[in-house]
Formats: C-alpha cells, sequence, structure tokens
C-alpha cells in the first residue's frame, strides 16, 4: 500500500527524512513511531503530496506519488497534524465543504456527512460553530473528516491526540473495526502503548533514519531473560548456574532473573521443579514497546536516552 | 471547487463589512458635500467632485476616483493576500490539498472567486454611488470634462468601461498580493507586501528622478479613466494602463502559481 525507497527530505542543511524505505502491506494497521523531531511528520507530509521529496521514490496504492496525486488521494483518508477547520462554521457545514469536491449527488454527500460523524460519535452534534468545540470534538470531527470517502488508506497523526480514555479506546476500536473492514492504516504516533495494543506492524525512525520496521510481535521479541519467581531464591540460583550459558541476574527475596543465553525456559524449569524448588511463577520477559523504542532510538550517537518517566504519559 | 471557495466567500461577514464600508466613503463625502454646498473648486481635489454638485451622474465616477487610491486596493489586498495564507495560517491549507484537487485548480478557483469579488467591490460602488448622486444631486447629461456635453446613453458606457478600467487595475493589485499570500503563511504580511509594492509604486510616481520609470508603474495610470469623461475620448492613457496592468497580472499570477505548485506545505 505504501512503499518508499530512499526517500530523502533536505531543508536548506538540515536532512529530515535520510534514505527511507518503508513498506507497509496491504490490510497492515502500521504504527509510525519516532521521538519528536525525528522526522515523522514530514515523511507523512511526503506521503500525502504537501512536501515534495529531495530524493527517493514513493509509492502509495501501487501509484507513484505525488505523481498520481489525483488518483492516489481520492482513495486516501488522512489526518495531519491535527485537525483544523473554519472555526466559524458548524461541523456538519466544514465536512460538506471539505467533501464538496466529492463524487456523487448531494444527498449522497449529506449522507456521507452523516455517517462521518455517527462513525466518530458525533451524530448529535448541534450547530455550534467549531470554535465552541472542545479538543476532543476537534479531533473526532477530524477523524470524520478523515473517514469521508471510505478510503482503502487511511494516514493518521496522533489520531487520539486531546481525547480521554474513552474517546482513545473508541477510536482504538474503530481503528481495529476498519482494518477488519479491508482498510489499511498508517498510524504516527508516539503514544506506544496505543500502537503496542493495535498495531500489526511497525516502523521506528529515529533523526530520519529507519531503525527498525517489523511485526509488532517481533519487535518484542523475548529479551532471554527469564524472571523466576519462588520462595527458594538461594536454591533456586544454585540450580540455574548449573546450567551451560546461564547468568544470574538480579536477586530479590522472592524473585530471580535468570539470563538463558540460548537455554530453553522449559529445560530451566524442569531442573528447578525436579530440584524441589517451589516455582510459583517462570515468566519469559519480553520488553515493551517502549523498551524497544528507547533502545533504538536513544542510544545512537551518544545521545542520552530521554528520561523514561517523560514518555509514559497516559493518552488523553 | 470553484462553488465551495465562492460559498466561502459569500458565508464570511467580512466580505460584506468591507463591500459596505467601500460604498460607505462616497456616500459621506456625498452628504457632506451635499449639506454643506462646498465642493472643490475646479480642477483641484479629487476627480469630477467639483462638478459633481451639479450633476449626480458624475458621481459614480467620482467615488470610484475617491476610493481608488487607498481604501479599493487595501481592501483588494487583504483579500487577496487572505485566500492562500489565510488558509495557511488556520492550517485548513493542508487539508484542502489532500484532497484529490491539484494544486493548480485550487489556485485558480481562489483567483476566480477573487476576481469576483473585485468585481463586485467596484460595481457595488459604482452602483451605491449612482444611486446616491442621483438622489441627492439629480442626473442630467453630463458635461465632459472637456466641455461638451455627453449624452446619458453615452455616458452609461462610459461609467461601464471606467468599472471595468477599475477593476482591471485591482486585479493587477490581487495578483500582487496573491503572490505574496504564496510565499508567506501569514496573510497579514501578505497584504502588506502587496501594498508596500503600490506605495513604492505611487512614492516613485510623484518623484522626478523616476520619470524614466513611471510609465511602467503598476498605478502610474490608475486615474487614467477620467479621460474616457472626455470628447473627444483619449483612449492613449487607458489602453496603456490596460496593457501595463496585463503584463503585471500575467507575471505576478505566473509567480503565484510556479511557487505554489512546487511549494513544501508545512502549515
Amino acid at each position: 500500500m505504501i512503499r518508499t525507497e530512499g526517500l530523502t527530505k533536505r531543508f536548506g542543511r538540515l536532512t529530515a527524512v535520510d534514505g527511507l524505505d518503508l513498506d507497509v502491506g496491504e490490510g497492515d494497521l502500521f504504527g509510525f513511531l519516532g521521538p519528536n523531531g525525528s522526522g515523522k511528520t514530514t515523511t507523512v507530509r511526503m506521503l500525502l503530496g504537501l512536501v515534495f521529496a529531495t530524493s527517493g521514490g514513493i509509492e502509495v496504492l501501487g501509484r507513484p506519488m505525488p505523481g498520481a496525486a489525483r488518483e492516489v488521494l481520492a482513495q486516501v483518508g488522512s489526518l495531519v497534524e491535527g485537525p483544523a477547520f473554519y472555526p466559524h462554521l458548524s461541523g456538519r457545514a466544514n465536512l460538506t465543504l471539505f467533501d464538496a469536491a466529492g463524487p456523487g449527488s448531494r444527498r449522497d454527500r449529506r449522507r456521507r456527512v452523516e455517517d462521518a460523524l455517527a462513525r466518530v460519535g458525533l451524530d448529535g452534534v448541534g450547530r455550534r460553530p467549531v470554535k465552541a468545540w472542545s479538543t476532543g470534538m476537534r479531533q473526532r470531527l477530524g477523524l470524520a473528516a478523515a473517514l469521508l470517502r471510505a478510503p482503502r488508506l487511511l494516514v493518521l497523526d496522533e489520531p487520539t491526540n486531546g481525547l480521554d480514555p474513552h474517546g482513545t479506546r473508541e477510536v482504538r476500536d474503530l481503528l481495529v473495526e476498519l482494518v477488519k473492514g479491508g482498510t489499511t492504516v498508517f498510524l504516527s504516533s508516539h503514544l506506544l502503548a496505543e500502537v503496542e495494543l493495535v498495531c500489526t506492524r511497525a516502523a521506528i525512525v529515529d533523526r530520519g533514519r529507519l531503525v527498525a520496521q517489523d511485526r509488532v510481535d517481533a519487535l518484542l521479541g523475548p529479551t532471554g531473560r527469564v524472571l523466576v519467581t519462588t520462595p527458594d531464591v538461594g536454591a533456586a540460583a544454585d540450580l540455574a548456574a548449573g546450567l551451560p550459558g546461564v547468568r544470574l541476574g538480579e536477586r530479590r527475596p522472592d524473585r530471580l532473573a535468570v539470563h538463558l543465553d540460548g537455554t530453553a525456559p522449559e529445560a530451566l524449569n524442569r531442573r528447578l521443579v525436579d530440584g524441589g524448588v517451589r516455582v510459583r511463577e517462570l515468566v519469559v520477559e519480553r520488553p515493551t514497546l517502549e523498551d524497544v523504542f528507547l533502545r533504538l532510538t536513544g542510544g545512537l550517537g551518544g545521545r542520552p536516552a530521554p528520561d523514561p518517566g517523560e514518555d509514559r504519559r497516559v493518552p488523553g | 471547487m470553484f462553488l465551495v471557495e465562492l460559498r466561502k466567500l459569500v458565508g464570511r461577514p467580512r466580505t460584506w463589512v468591507t463591500i459596505a464600508l467601500l460604498a460607505g466613503l462616497p456616500t459621506l463625502v456625498a452628504v457632506l458635500l451635499r449639506v454643506t454646498g462646498v465642493g472643490p473648486r475646479p480642477g483641484q481635489g479629487p476627480a469630477f467632485l467639483a462638478q459633481v454638485l451639479n450633476n449626480g451622474a458624475l458621481f459614480p465616477a467620482a467615488a470610484l476616483a475617491l476610493v481608488l487610491p487607498v481604501f479599493l486596493p487595501v481592501a483588494v489586498a487583504v483579500l487577496a493576500g487572505d485566500t492562500v495564507a489565510g488558509e495557511a495560517s488556520a492550517g485548513t491549507l493542508r487539508y484542502l490539498l489532500v484532497r484529490p484537487v491539484g494544486r493548480t485548480r485550487l489556485l485558480v478557483a481562489k483567483l476566480a472567486v477573487t476576481v469576483i469579488f473585485v468585481f463586485l467591490a467596484v460595481l457595488v460602488v459604482a452602483a451605491v454611488a449612482f444611486a446616491v448622486g442621483a438622489w441627492l444631486f439629480g442626473v442630467k447629461p453630463l458635461p465632459s470634462v472637456s466641455g461638451q456635453t455627453i449624452a446619458a446613453q453615452d455616458a452609461t458606457w462610459r461609467t461601464a468601461v471606467t468599472v471595468g478600467y477599475v477593476a482591471w487595475s485591482m486585479l493587477g493589485v490581487a495578483a500582487v498580493a496573491l503572490f505574496a499570500s504564496t510565499v508567506t503563511d501569514s496573510p497579514l504580511a501578505a497584504a502588506l507586501g502587496a501594498l508596500a509594492a503600490l506605495v513604492t509604486s505611487q512614492v516613485l510616481d510623484l518623484l522626478d528622478a523616476a520619470a524614466a520609470l513611471k510609465p511602467y508603474l503598476p498605478t502610474h495610470y490608475w486615474l487614467a479613466f477620467v479621460d474616457l469623461f472626455r470628447t473627444p475620448l483619449l483612449w492613449h492613457n487607458v489602453s496603456r494602463g490596460f496593457a501595463i496592468q496585463a503584463v503585471y497580472i500575467a507575471v505576478f499570477l505566473g509567480a503565484a502559481w510556479a511557487n505554489f505548485a512546487t511549494k513544501d506545505i508545512k502549515s
């Protein structure tokens, strides 16, 4: 659905996007992640033909962008860097203006607007001008605008910005539902928990470069550490240390971390149980997307990892 | 596409306030002239005003001469400067452009709406002035600037050409402002940019040292429509004015298009 090759954008001496190779397949719910200033928005804008690439190629829906923009954009819904509307008009009037270039009769268009409003839970909204709306309502209206023409591809930049937890959940469910219905979603976000919950594939960019692109479950592969919860920590440590390649990690009164380096977790479990250790819980540790993200975008080039506490903000 | 832009223009109170103000100034002048009976001495003050006291039929032309130096170009520059930059500063430009419409079409639609506004504004000023002039001063056959009489029929088409000429001159302003509007994301900067160009032109037009440049200045022939009320008609300056404006319009619209079609939309 989206394919870029060596996509590069320079603004003067600043290289915002540097040789990006993205590959988004049909039916993906694709998470596009990166720290602030990593070139996410510039990339989204290039995909939509708003910003012209310095070099490299873009294909959206199998057609070159921005060359085939008219044809491609007719099938793409998008939300770029927050919604924007004519503040003196109502939400409905805004959507009607936005859709006026669309196909179909006047009645078709009116129905399309109503459907889109209903889809994002704004169907009861009255004639109040958008300037009197809350951020969350505007965000929903932005989504409604993106959904107007039943797009094959949705390109969304921070779609849950400003939504409360209910709204965030609704949008998440909506996205999953859309993907089930055959829509491909390209979701640019820095809400890692959100991406981890819904996305099937993800790419991580840092300073304009692609640092990872894979299935989300592959990105979240085991760390090689196993956490054993047991009252017999001492005995467990002695037994585990006897296995080849195993290193002992952090030890607490009731928990032991073990680095397995090739040993199967089940082998460790067998040895502990056979040795009489009362294993309460044995967990193969997986990183959160946040761990992966911070590792990939923090360590490179000696930049200190951002304070994780700061990035753990809950949406809404 | 065009209809959407037109609806935006019509639906905006600002449009009508501007036009009302434009028509208001000549009306105020007419009322003052009527009440005091004191006109400028012939040959002084704004064109035609001296004659208006005797004949309201000249008032449309007089009204246009009143709003032409400042009021009208400011209104046109503000509106045309807002076309693209206003959408950019509101953040709506990116949403206009992610629709499958193409930048050239958007720009053409915006331009068409601007042209409509310019003609509408000039027409309303002329129409209101005609009504006010006829009501306050009465309509008689026109004495021409050169002394002979112009028949009523004749006066009508001369006024019509005047309206067209003034609108055409304002399209030159609109073209400059539209170009500025594609350069900056601030509607204010775009309008001021266009006005700065006009003020520069008007200053140079007063400067003897710039004599060689004068025939090419965009504002130089603005008031040449006075010649349309002479007998025999003096076409020379009017047609030169048309031609000069045509060049400015073509150059700046071309530049606006070239800039807008290749611009990175970062707003």
